[in-house]
Parts: C-alpha cells; sequence; structure tokens
C-alpha cells in the first residue's frame, strides 16, 4: 500500500471550474438573445446561426486534425461552438451561406488555429471574421431584414438600422432625421433592424446577469464600456442635438453584444481589473468616435477590435495592486 | 464582517471532524523524534543509545538562536539515533525510542487547575517558552521565542492570535478552543506580558459560531481581549492576511516581518502550548491533530504525543481505506503529500488527510485561457500566470522584477484555475530559483 501513495505538491484540491463550464457558461448567457433572433427573424436567424456554428467545429476539426496533426481536438471545450455563434450574432439574418462560411473560415482559421489555438489569439476569432466579412462584402453585410418575417431567409426585405439614421443625421447636420428611429422600447426589447443577437437589449442583460452570478466575468470592462458611451455621447448629444441620445447609443448596434460577449472574451481581454477598466473606457471613447465621425455606422467591433492589439501593452503597465504596496 | 482585502478563494470547508470530542490516542509501542521539526538550525541529541527518558525529559538541545529543544513525549529507552522520511520526503535524522509504561518528569504539573497569574518577568516568560521547545504550531514552526523576541526598533502594539483555520477539513484549533478557551486566553495574556503590549486580538472565522461564542464570553473577564469573528475566505490563516483582517495594516514585500506594522502573530494551538509551559512546566510533547478524510471511517481529533507513526492514528479512525490515493501532513490547501504512513507526529502536526484515488489525481492541464482568475485569486496582488509563465521560460530576472518572492504558496491560483495549470509548481520553482540568486548577490556584497 505505502508504495503506492502519489506523490504531488500543494494545493490538493481543485475548485471544480474548468475551460468548457465557463465556454458553456457563456453559450446559455446567449440563449436568451438566441431567442429573441429567432422570434424577430425566424428562419432566417435559424439558417445563419447553425451555418455558422457548424461550420466553425468543423474548421477546427479538420484544421486541428490535418494541418497542426494535434492528436488532441479541442472541439469539445465550447470555445468553437461559441466563436460560431458569437460571429452569427453578429452577422445579418440574410446573409447567404457561402459568406457564412467564408466568415467561419477566416475567423476559426485566421483568427483562432493561425496563432496556436484557444489561448493564444490576440483577436477575439469572431470579430476577425465578421469584420473580414465586412470589409470585403459591404453590401451584403449592411443590408438588414425587417423584423417580423418568419419564413423569409435572403429574400427577406431590408430596412435602415437605427444607427445608419444616427449616422445620416451626423452627416447632414439635420436633428429631424431622428425622428425616424423606432422608440427606445422596442430598442429595448429586440423590434429593430440589426444583426442577429445585437437586437434586444434585454435579452443580452439577462445574458451579463448570468455571466455574473455564475462569476465567468466581472462587471469592469462591460460597465466602464457601458458608462463610457453614455457619458460621451450624452455630452456630444447637448452641444450638438443631430448626435443621438445616448440610450439610443446604448441600445443600438452591437455596443451591449460587443461590451457584455465580445470584449470580454478572456483571451483577449486584460488580466488585472484596473486594465480592464483602461481597455472598457479606450473601448467606449472608440466606439463614440468611430459611429460619429467614422465611414462605418458601426464601431463597436472596430473598437475592440483596435484595443485587442492593445492588450500586451495594457498588461504591462496596468498591473494589480500589490499587497502592502505604498499608495503613490 | 471583517475579512482581508486582497483575493482569496472559497475551497469547499469538508470539517468532517467538525465537534467531535479530542480523543487521548493511545502510546505508540516505538515513538520517533525527527530532529529538525521547526524552521531553523536543527537540534542537537543530547542522550544517547540505551539512555532511560522519561515522558518531559529534554533529548535535543536547540542547534542555535532559531531553532527549538526537543522533549521525549514517553516513557522509556533511548533505541537507536537513525535517520526517518519525515513529512517533507526526505531522510532526516532522528531519535528512536522504545516506549516502557508512562513515567513523567516530576516537574511537570499534570492537574487541570487553571494558573491564571504569572509574576515573571518578560523576559523569564520568554525564556521559559524558549526552553519549552515551543514553535508556531499552525504549520511553519517558526521557534515562538524568536518571533517574541523583536528588533530593538520594532515597536510592537498588539497580539493578534490566529484562529482562523482556513484550510479545509482541519478541525484540530478550533476544538482546542471549545476544550480549553481559558488556558488559551491565559496564553494570550502571556505573549501580551511578553512582549509588553496591552491588546489582543483572536481571529476566528465565522464557520465557527460555537467557538466565537465562547470565546467572547471567556474573554469579557479580560477586556484587553477582544475576539474578531472573520468572513470566510482562504487564505486568512495566512499571517499577512489575518493582520490585514484584523487591524486593517498591510505589511510591505518582504523582507518586512509583521511587527513592522506593530502585530505579533501567533497560532492559537501555540497560545495553549505556551501556557502549558509557563504556567505547567510543560514542554511541548503533545498537541492536537485532526485525522480526517472522505473514505476514512471515523475522522476523528486527536491528542497525540509527537513521535506517534501517523498510521496509528489512521488506524484508531478505522484504518486506512482501500481506495486510498495519497496521505497528506497538513490541510488539502498547503499541506504536504507524503511518501508513507510511518511518518511520525512533529510539532507542526495539525492534520492527516486521507484522500481517496479520484481526489488525488490532478486533472490534465490545459491551455491557458488567459482569464485572469488567478490574478483576481491571489491574496497577494501578483500574477500567477505571468509568474508561472516566465518561470517556464527561466526568466528569472522577470519573475523578480514581477515580485515572484512575495509568493506565499497558498495555492489559491492552481485552486481555481479552469485549465488545472500547475501555477503553483512553477511559481515555487521561480520563488526558489530567485531567492537563490538574491541570497548569492548579497553575499558578493
Amino acid at each position: 500500500m505505502a508504495n503506492k501513495l502519489i506523490v504531488s505538491l500543494s494545493p490538493h484540491v481543485h475548485s471544480g471550474d474548468s475551460v468548457q463550464k465557463n465556454m458553456y457558461g457563456v453559450i446559455i448567457a446567449l440563449i436568451p438573445a438566441l431567442l429573441v433572433s429567432l422570434f424577430v427573424f425566424g428562419l432566417g436567424a435559424a439558417i445563419v446561426t447553425i451555418t455558422s456554428i457548424a461550420a466553425c467545429v468543423l474548421f477546427e476539426w479538420a484544421i486541428t486534425k490535418y494541418i497542426l496533426k494535434r492528436e488532441k481536438c479541442t472541439i469539445t471545450d465550447g470555445s468553437a461552438i461559441l466563436t460560431g455563434l458569437l460571429l452569427a450574432f453578429n452577422l445579418p439574418s440574410n446573409l447567404p451561406l457561402w459568406i457564412i462560411i467564408i466568415g467561419a473560415l477566416v475567423a476559426i482559421g485566421v483568427g483562432k488555429m493561425t496563432f496556436g489555438g484557444l489561448g493564444c489569439n490576440p483577436f477575439n476569432p469572431a470579430l476577425v471574421g465578421r469584420i473580414f466579412l465586412l470589409i470585403s462584402f459591404p453590401v451584403q453585410m449592411t443590408t438588414w431584414p425587417t423584423p417580423g418575417q418568419l419564413t423569409s431567409y435572403t429574400d427577406a426585405e431590408t430596412m435602415a438600422t437605427p444607427l445608419s439614421i444616427m449616422s445620416r443625421a451626423i452627416k447632414d447636420g439635420n436633428a429631424e432625421i431622428l425622428n425616424e428611429l423606432p422608440d427606445s422600447l422596442s430598442l429595448f426589447l429586440g423590434q429593430s433592424a440589426g444583426s442577429l443577437g445585437e437586437v434586444s437589449a434585454l435579452a443580452l442583460l439577462l445574458g451579463f446577469g448570468w455571466l455574473l452570478y455564475k462569476r465567468i466575468i466581472t462587471w469592469h470592462i462591460p460597465v466602464s464600456i457601458l458608462v463610457t458611451v453614455f457619458v460621451l455621447s450624452g455630452l456630444m448629444h447637448i452641444a450638438n442635438p443631430a448626435f443621438a441620445s445616448p440610450v439610443y447609443h446604448l441600445l443600438t448596434g452591437g455596443l451591449m453584444l460587443g461590451a457584455i460577449f465580445m470584449a470580454t472574451d478572456y483571451v483577449t481581454s486584460p488580466m488585472s481589473h484596473k486594465g480592464q477598466l483602461v481597455y472598457g473606457i479606450s473601448i467606449g471613447v472608440l466606439t463614440v468616435i468611430i459611429r460619429s465621425f467614422g465611414a462605418y455606422p458601426e464601431g463597436m467591433s472596430f473598437a475592440i477590435f483596435i484595443m485587442n492589439a492593445f492588450v500586451p501593452l495594457i498588461n504591462n503597465y496596468f498591473k494589480p495592486k500589490r499587497f502592502g504596496e505604498v499608495a503613490k | 464582517m471583517k475579512t482581508f482585502r486582497i483575493g482569496g478563494v472559497h475551497p469547499a470547508e469538508n470539517k468532517l471532524s467538525a465537534g467531535k470530542p479530542i480523543v487521548t490516542a493511545e502510546l505508540p509501542k516505538v515513538a520517533v523524534f525527527p530532529l529538525s521539526q521547526h524552521i531553523g538550525a536543527p537540534a542537537v541529541a543530547c542522550v544517547a543509545k540505551g539512555d532511560e527518558v522519561k515522558v518531559g525529559t529534554k533529548i535535543a538541545d536547540a542547534g542555535g538562536f532559531v531553532s527549538a529543544p526537543i522533549f521525549s513525549s514517553v516513557s522509556g529507552k533511548v533505541a537507536k539515533i537513525d535517520t526517518v522520511i519525515d513529512a517533507s520526503g526526505y531522510r532526516k535524522p532522528a531519535i528512536f525510542i522504545n516506549v516502557v509504561g508512562d513515567e513523567w518528569e516530576e516537574s511537570i504539573d499534570r492537574s487541570d487547575t487553571l494558573v491564571k497569574d504569572c509574576d515573571l518577568e518578560p523576559k523569564a516568560i520568554v525564556e521559559k517558552i524558549k526552553n519549552a521547545g515551543v514553535v508556531g504550531m499552525g504549520g511553519a514552526c517558526f521557534p515562538t521565542h524568536v518571533k517574541l523576541t523583536p528588533p530593538p526598533t520594532a515597536k510592537p502594539e498588539c497580539v493578534i492570535v490566529n484562529a482562523v483555520e482556513c484550510e479545509p477539513y482541519l478541525t484540530a484549533d478550533h476544538q482546542l478552543m471549545l476544550e480549553h478557551p481559558d488556558e488559551i486566553l491565559v496564553g494570550v495574556t502571556l505573549v501580551m506580558k511578553a512582549v509588553n503590549v496591552n491588546k489582543g486580538y483572536i481571529g476566528i472565522e465565522n464557520n465557527k459560531p460555537d467557538a466565537i461564542k465562547l470565546m467572547t464570553e471567556k474573554a469579557a473577564q479580560y477586556p484587553n481581549i477582544e475576539i474578531v469573528p472573520l468572513k470566510v475566505k482562504y487564505p486568512q490563516g495566512g499571517e499577512k492576511q489575518l493582520i490585514d483582517a484584523v487591524i486593517g495594516r498591510q505589511v510591505p514585500a518582504p523582507p518586512a516581518l509583521p511587527v513592522s506594522v506593530g502585530a505579533i502573530l501567533q497560532n492559537v494551538g501555540t497560545m495553549y502550548a505556551i501556557y502549558q509551559a509557563v504556567q505547567k512546566n510543560k514542554p511541548l510533547f503533545e498537541r492536537v491533530v485532526t485525522v480526517t478524510g472522505k473514505s476514512l471511517a471515523n475522522p476523528t481529533n486527536f491528542l497525540a504525543r509527537m513521535g506517534t507513526p501517523m498510521s496509528q492514528l489512521i488506524d484508531a479512525c478505522g484504518g486506512l481505506p482501500e481506495d486510498t490515493g495519497k496521505v497528506i501532513g497538513g490541510g488539502p490547501m498547503m499541506g504536504k503529500a507524503l511518501m508513507n504512513t510511518e511518518v511520525p507526529i512533529c510539532k507542526g502536526s495539525s492534520g492527516v488527510l486521507i484522500m481517496n484515488q479520484k481526489e488525488a489525481k490532478r486533472a490534465e492541464a490545459e491551455p491557458c485561457i488567459r482569464c485572469a482568475k488567478c490574478v483576481s485569486a491571489c491574496p497577494m496582488g501578483l500574477e500567477p500566470y505571468l509568474l508561472a509563465n516566465c518561470s517556464s521560460m527561466a526568466d528569472w530576472e522577470r519573475d523578480e522584477k514581477e515580485d515572484i518572492t512575495s509568493c506565499i504558496e497558498c495555492g489559491s491560483c492552481q485552486f481555481t484555475c479552469p485549465s488545472h495549470r500547475p501555477l503553483l509548481d512553477m511559481i515555487r520553482l521561480g520563488k526558489s530559483t530567485v531567492m537563490g540568486i538574491i541570497r548569492a548577490r548579497n553575499a558578493k556584497k
């Protein structure tokens, strides 16, 4: 008996947390938003979501097996499913299949596996896919179907998104254009045009609650982004009414989705709380600037993407406060 | 409710032996006393083969100032001075005594009468503690008289007693408080007198409400001693964390000592030992040990003589279970896995934990997903993922720059890591290497 004892260093117990638990936890948090998208966009939403997830998982499997030639395949850890789901959430529900598949290939192939797989990628893979598609297929990526066409897919009728209306108001310097915006309650519940996952702020906030409850993420990144956007766009709105009110900024486009689910991606966000606040505030500022003065009406993805690049620098300069450190 | 400010985790408590009365363990047939069972120089044997000893006879002298003498816990004959594998896993010199009867040194007061008053001078108290071989009984085994002799520049302001017992499973300190509260409180007054302070705190986590209640009642007659209930959080029993929790001050980075913020820290078990040493002339040769584990038939708190092999205590709890995978000396967060169960109970043995095969195995490590949970969990405000990475790349310079020497090896990072990475293994490697580099550098100067 005695020589069979296992000898290892402490600690001898573990919290029971795992990569899978975190990944599937985020996926569960996305379910309310998924249900809203199915309810609002019907068949199109289902096709886009399933295609995106299936393609992401397939590409991860194929790349691991045939290109990297690794024995252990990582598709069961849930990260590829999550990338697929997040990519789908960033696409319009009338996007043709082949474009979705290209997006998944770029997300998983270029965004993730090129760098060595889970944990090694500097940029959020779903964002890499989304931005690639936005630049390559600007027309398909910026025509959003009108909500409520439950049985149509690529044949759905399209309309302008709230953000494009807001962008037009700024360019024309005409605050009256803003009257075309839907009221904020319907934006909150998800009755407007937009990408799959971004239409209902309520559903996304429910997911945020779940993530906090399960301690998968902390409040720092989402709250710092949302507060920054609210304050900055509020100041601009006071200065010039052609800039839409801060409430619209919070409820439209990928802001909630980005702040809660994309910017908080473990791999591509800073490690210390201090760093996370710097990162969140920077994303907020960049988003408002791009939305108000950039060529694209949607600024969230670019803001996160740019700040992803600064994460190593942020990690170097914003350390957690050491125990006993004298306040400077 | 008070607690420390940075990091921390909540491991499952599993206090299986909570509330179980302390059982006096049977005498061993052969008692084994390793000569280094404290931090500092090993003790030097002062008996030879064939010598007759009684319970409480000194068998080894302190090997220096930072060292402690060792006393026999049994009566009988010295069989040999040989080596034994101790809790560290290394073979160390030890005195073996064949047990005959149970005859005590006459100087020891074996009565149960509580002796509250002490008219000794502070220096005499410290001297008595030193000569009784008392060391910190929380597990680190730092000689107590050294802690009670702060450098002349330091100004102690209070004594903080660690009754936190934040390690899961262990209940020895808890049960000791329930059964010997008066002795512990007298011990606190002795320490307060020895270091000339008039404030004492006893920090107890609120998962021990009965102990908090009893100690608070008993402490009513000691106006200078305050019982401080603490919110349950690991590693609250770390000395820096406990000082932060109780008086809200943070000890600066090493080499600063707790006394630099005015605190003298002692474990609650040590308080009991100090009481016995000073008031009862009883040197340290027995202690309370929790023997526990989910597969164990009957987890128990024992009062065991030093030198008793752990296997004997395990047998008294129903024997080593079939599916045993690991035997740990101490708690599951910081205890040491033992090579065999013949390791003797020493001054620092707070517990023996039996883990089954399934619990004993680590899960396979996966890539770091940079979730930052280790950073949030670290009670020292370090970045465990970074330290572990630097260590794995042998970047000792960066390790030092990132304050690796501040690590208290509590294991919170590795406990919380969703990727099951061996963070603390790597950090230990880095820390000991960096400490070696620093020592070499200082030696050159």
